[in-house]
């Protein structure tokens, strides 16, 4: 197991003392605060969106394609809608048709014929557990009575579910509706490759010339879930006024109700979404599926319906990431300095198009300073469920390749795999193969503290033992964010905001606020605010809440100190610019008045104190890690044991370190789950075949050491605090550093994913006969 | 339909009666009937454990005990867990050591634990990975869930 | 799930004819840990369910050095476990009863139901096997005893007819110079359900160097747990030695007929019945020596 190191050890990172035009001798800041929602959470309090209790609740249940890809001939409810208890019953036929119109959601556009389908099928079911028809009734037992009763007539048609298959031309063909799109131009046939993207810079050809090492890969990597344990819910109440309520379990409760209200038609003021706390969601829980199946179950019956997917719906009917294949070819001088890179990724979107290979692309050479670089990425269509976001969608496959490639030319060229990283660092000035051009990111210094570290100093002793290292990248996004505070006669000050809290970020949040108004994160009481009472934000994802929604408090709280100042100010009978603010004490001349005796004061000058800010900032804020892991390789049956495990990170700055590192290890130990043991196994028909937690193998606790961690920070400089956001990029590197540290336990490169004791031992089979 | 067959158990130190269909589980008569929703469900046949409640003393899945089966059983949920105006030492060495995120596994991980404690007062680490392996949480990567499981066992041990 | 009865049997007799009267329309509810899952997934039907919990001879164990074991079909697993006897005179029983789920698994499920269940990976079977255990079944015409390796017959199908009902298992009481192991290989570390499993049982000559007698078990390498009878045989008589578990573990491998299925492809699955038995065999030497031994997941300690 992993030597245990105290938190305080583990910030590493030098406080700067001014940075971005404030004070960084903080109060607040960088401790360790209970957080807000804690107590509720820990007692059962807390209301989930499967929690929602309210008088004539009725239950929703949806009937799932059993093929992998067929047409909808005849549906005949008239046996359900007959069944004693049964209130309603509804099929694609009851949305509105939205024959290719497309919406912008923030986050990027969408086809709303596609989304709609994907809530209820349309002719064409593409995928198994693609929803088909829905039920409401008294009870959920007898919904799910009622769904065997529904007839449905299908001709199944041929499927594919492997990316490179659909690609072919011979492919069974998804949509005769979809044209590959490339360089800005659509194609004359229909095709599964929606997009094919294009990035290039330097000149490819010269540097691969010059290079002194060439090494060329090909790597797989299988579908995965998200594996949130709160499967989906929604409740939805269709007014007799024709208002929509929505209780639900969302990324986004802004984003649900945009495309509640475009999928069915309707006005958007017509809709409230209100969030519940969200049993996690790591980018599964941005698109629609229950909220708008329910809201017309509901109108239809005039009650209150309640939809829970089951954990082997969560599986097949909504959003993995892409299963891909990815090519990179790099070449290097004998210095180790990289001349050229070369990368060609096909990522699979599922049943629609829209995956993740415009970020795959992005993050593919996005950690090193590569002067000549190609990429082409495609987005294939086949007969899986349409993938959704997860935790730096689409950077872990691209990352798995290119890392692993980086690791090979370390071995090559004899250079240490942290040297070799140094020496091509990304770092200011470096432009990406895509265009932009870094500001100050901390790469280089994540890197130095890994050598530095414990772990990478330590000898690894043991047979069949290794050690590997490998550096991860994402972008951490900006968007919209608003935040509104009112101050409580005692100095406290109760904060709502729009970002749904899915692993403490009330308290990030709050302690930003705190900070700024100079009183302890305790003072402040944050809370979710659904779409009526809270100004527009948008989803929690991209790593983007500490930032984004944390700006909006520090917003708050300047606009706050302003008013605090002229309440001051009237008292002092002064100008109001007269009146200083620092440590959360009001001053002019001698006169001093802490905040929370002002506050105290602010009947008797003018009533209630309401700040509020909105904010757009520019991101990403490029979040880059390293991650170190030590493996042990049963040599009998290729079995991968974790000894250790080190994250590192440039997070900026930690406003609560202690959810950093959470994020640093969770994200670490859902990268291991997805490099050892997870996959969506699809039989020879299109089938899912391990749609259950038993099947699908996420670890436990028992699989796992500790996950050490080490927080670096280098301030953003875009952020008054320095946050850069830290959620997304622990994912991205622990395949790649397992499939090195596999390799120097076992002599092996694992080029597929998961890398299952099977593919181990088989590896290490092939290599034995070959000797 | 089936009659629906009353049943007498003790739940969290209080007579608790219900009326239930032989088909309801435990969980569902917990969440739905007495509104005891602490008790969460995240996959409905026993891989996950966030539906862990405590049967007799014994930590059980209550989405795979039927409410019929309760009859005369004495039950402890998470609303059971917290002393009077007290945290449990758990649930304080949870939130001290930010042992959640999500919080949606927390309340099947805290009642597991106390069965754990209340067996094993100084588990090691690999007692508590060992035992804690019913839980699911996607969350945290377990480390600081296992810390605190430490922790508490810390505090009980203090406390007597 | 679909409507459904529910009755608690207070005696055998009361059981047997809630069964008999219902046939395949009624199902047994032990810990319910499988038969409440293939019934809310509709791979089981059943009107009535009948719990045989509160029948006073289905649950317990009773132990006596001369007699041996009896323990009752619906017996929680966690009992066997937490029972220092059971686990120095039957360990290969405690193996399994303590991997099959987690705790609050082991808190309801029973090896009697594991048994019924039928399932070809089950992890008590090969144990059961090892152990040379019998099943007590009792029916309309009274009571039969079947070995368990003779009680599976297809996955999810076993010996028990209209109306019969598994009530205890009986272990043949357990001399000195025994030991035995039952090890599976999964590839998390727990909650998995078995690639293969392996379950030993040996005898020792006096001089604890060679191997009087020995009993194999396999799951998850046929349609039904696996008796490896001929490698069993083929033991008697060898030196308890390294070499000896190598072979005993590719003559087990010949034996084994696995299919490929999302748990793992057939060719790794008979390279790991090849390990398990090895590794397992050695296992149950180092305990017929008083050897104590770790709790290693797949028992890599080997």
């Amino acid at each position: 197991m992993a030597t245990k190191t105290s938190p305080d050890k583990k910030k590493t990172g030098k406080a700067a003392d001014t940075t971005n035009g404030e004070p960084q001798a903080f109060k607040v800041i960088g401790t360790r605060p209970i957080r807000h929602d804690g107590v509720d959470k820990v007692t059962g309090r807390a209301i989930y969106g499967a929690d929602v209790q309210m008088a004539g609740l009725v239950h929703g249940r949806i009937l799932r394609s059993p093929h992998a890809h067929a047409r909808i001939k005849a549906i005949d409810m008239s046996a359900a809608e007959k069944m004693p208890g049964v209130v309603a019953v509804v099929t694609g036929k009851d949305m509105p048709d939205l024959r290719d119109k497309m919406a912008d959601l923030g986050e990027g556009t969408v086809n709303l014929a596609h989304l709609g389908a994907n809530c209820l099928a349309h002719g064409k079911v593409l995928y198994k557990g693609q929803a088909v028809a829905a039920v409401a009734a008294t009870s959920p037992h007898i919904a799910e009575e009622a769904l065997k009763k529904i007839k449905v007539e299908y001709e199944p048609l041929p499927a594919v579910t492997w990316v490179l298959d659909a690609m072919k031309d011979d492919a069974p063909l998804l949509h005769d509706n979809v044209f590959t799109s490339e360089m800005g131009k659509l194609g004359k046939q229909p095709s599964n490759i929606a997009v094919h993207l294009h990035f290039e810079k330097g000149d490819v050809e010269k540097g691969f010339a010059e290079a002194d090492v060439t090494i060329e890969r090909e790597y797989k990597t299988a579908s995965v879930h998200q594996g949130y344990i709160e499967p989906h819910v929604s409740t939805a109440l269709w007014n007799h006024d024709c208002h929509l309520t929505i209780w639900t379990s969302t990324q986004g409760a802004f984003t649900a109700r945009q495309q509640t209200a475009e999928l069915l038609q309707i006005a958007i003021s017509q809709v409230t979404v209100v969030p519940c706390e969200i049993g996690g969601g790591f980018g599964g829980k941005i698109s629609v599926y229950l909220e708008p199946v329910a809201a017309i179950l509901s109108r239809k019956c005039g009650r209150p319906v309640k939809m829970i997917m089951n954990r082997n719906e969560v599986f097949e009917g909504t959003g993995p990431t892409p299963g891909s294949f990815v090519r990179v070819k790099l070449g290097a001088k004998k210095d180790g300095r990289l001349v050229a890179g070369e990368a060609w990724l096909a990522y699979d979107a599922g049943a629609f198009p829209g995956g993740m290979i415009g970020p795959g692309c992005m993050c593919v050479f996005s950690c090193y300073d590569l002067p000549n670089a190609r990429v082409d990425g495609y987005d294939v269509v086949l007969n899986k469920p349409k993938t959704a976001a997860y935790r730096a969608p689409g950077a872990t496959q691209a990352a798995f390749a290119c890392e692993s490639v980086i690791d090979e030319l370390a071995e090559k060229l004899g250079i240490d795999p942290i040297e070799l990283r140094l020496k091509n660092a990304a770092r200011e000035g470096t432009r990406r193969v895509d265009g932009p051009t870094y500001p100050r990111v901390g790469l280089v210094e994540t890197l130095e503290a890994a050598r530095n570290s414990d772990h990478w100093r330590s000898k690894l002793t043991g047979k069949n033992r290794g050690r590997g290292i490998a550096c991860g990248y994402w972008f951490n996004i900006g968007l919209k964010s608003s935040a509104a505070a009112n101050v409580n006669p005692d100095g406290t000050v109760t904060l709502v905001e729009g970002s749904t809290d899915i692993g403490g970020t009330r308290t990030s949040v709050a302690m930003q606020l705190a900070e700024t108004l100079g009183i302890a994160a305790e003072d402040v009481h944050p809370q979710v605010g659904d779409t009526d009472s809270v100004g527009y934000t948008d989803v929690t994802g991209g790593s983007r809440v500490t930032f984004a929604t944390g700006l909006a408090a520090y917003e708050v709280g300047l606009d706050i100190r302003r008013q605090m100042a002229a309440r001051a100010a009237m008292l002092w009978e002064c100008k109001p610019e007269e009146v200083t603010f620092a440590d959360g004490v009001f001053r002019r001349g001698d006169k001093s008045t802490s905040f929370k005796e002002l506050a105290g004061k602010m009947h008797q000058t003018g009533g209630a104190v309401v700040g509020r800010a909105t904010v757009d900032p520019e991101g990403p804020s490029h979040g880059f890690g390293a991650h170190i892991a030590d493996v042990e390789v049963d040599p009998d049956t290729g079995k991968v044991t974790v000894l250790r495990y080190t994250a590192l990170q440039d997070a900026g700055r930690a406003i609560h370190p202690s959810y950093v590192e959470g994020q640093m290890q969770g994200g670490s130990v859902q990268g291991i789950g997805w490099a050892l043991n997870e996959e969506y196994f699809y039989d020879d028909s299109g089938r899912m075949r391990n749609a259950s937690y038993l099947d699908y193998r996420m670890p436990t606790a028992f699989d796992l050491p500790m996950i050490d961690t080490i927080i670096v920070e280098v301030p953003n400089p875009a952020h008054p605090y320095g946050v850069r956001g830290v959620g997304e990029t622990p994912i991205v590197a622990p395949p790649a550093a397992l499939a090195a540290a596999i390799y120097r336990a076992a002599g092996v490169r694992l080029r597929e994913l998961p890398m299952a004791p099977h593919r181990v031992w088989t590896a290490k089979k092939m290599t034995n006969d070959e000797c | 339909m089936v009659k629906k067959t009353h049943v007498s158990t003790t739940i969290n130190g209080e007579t608790a009666e219900f009326l239930c269909e032989p088909r309801q589980s435990l969980l569902e008569i917990l969440r739905d009937t007495l509104e005891l929703t602490g008790s969460k469900e995240g996959c409905n046949n026993g891989n996950c454990g966030a539906c862990t409640v405590l049967m007799d003393g014994l930590p059980v899945n209550s989405c795979l005990v039927l409410a019929v089966e309760a009859e005369g059983a004495t039950i402890t949920t998470i609303e059971g867990i917290a002393e009077q105006a007290h945290l449990h030492p758990l649930q304080q060495c949870f939130l001290e050591n930010a042992a959640l995120q999500c919080g949606i596994c927390t309340p099947g991980f805290i009642v597991a634990a106390k069965a754990l404690l209340d067996r094993n007062p100084k588990p090691t680490e690999h007692d508590i990975r060992f035992e804690l392996a019913g839980n699911l949480c996607r969350c945290t990567g377990y480390d600081k869930i296992v810390r605190a499981v430490q922790d508490a066992a810390a505090a009980l041990e203090g406390k007597h | 799930m679909k409507d459904i009865e529910y009755a608690a049997a207070r005696s055998v007799d009361e059981a047997v004819g809630l069964l008999a009267a219902r046939g395949d329309k009624a199902r047994i509810l032990a810990g319910g840990t499988d038969i409440l899952v293939q019934l809310r997934e509709g791979l089981r039907d059943a009107d009535l369910i009948v719990d045989v919990k509160k029948i006073p001879e289905l649950v317990g164990l009773s132990h006596d050095a001369k007699r041996g074991l009896r323990l009752g079909a619906s017996t929680p697993c966690y009992r066997i476990y937490r029972d220092a006897k059971i686990c120095a005179a039957y360990p290969a029983l405690a193996d399994a009863a303590r991997i099959i789920g987690g705790w609050q698994i082991q808190s309801r499920a029973s090896i009697g139901g594991n048994l019924c269940n039928s399932s070809p990976a089950a992890d008590s079977i090969p144990a059961l096997i090892a152990h040379d255990a019998r099943c007590v079944i009792a029916g309309p015409s009274g009571r039969r005893t079947v070995p368990v390796a003779e009680f599976c017959t297809a996955p999810g199908r076993n010996v028990l007819a209209r109306g019969e009902l598994l009530v205890t298992l009986e272990f043949p009481p357990v001399g000195d110079g025994e030991g035995a192991r039952y090890l599976r290989f999964i590839p998390r570390n727990e909650m998995d359900i078995a690639v293969v499993g392996a379950g030993v049982w040996v005898k020792l000559n006096a001089a604890k160097d060679t191997i009087a007698a020995a009993r194999i078990g396999l799951a998850a390498v046929a349609p039904t747990p696996l008796p490896a009878t001929e490698v069993g045989a083929w033991l008697a008589g060898k030196p308890a030695t390294a070499a000896t578990f190598a072979e005993a573990g590719d003559r087990a491998r010949r034996l084994a007929k696995p299919i490929s299925d999302m748990r793992s492809p057939a060719e790794y699955r008979l390279h790991i019945v090849g390990v398990l038995v090895t590794r397992a065999l050695a296992g149950a030497v180092d305990r017929a020596r008083g050897i104590v031994i770790g709790h290693s997941p797949n028992g890599q300690e080997h």
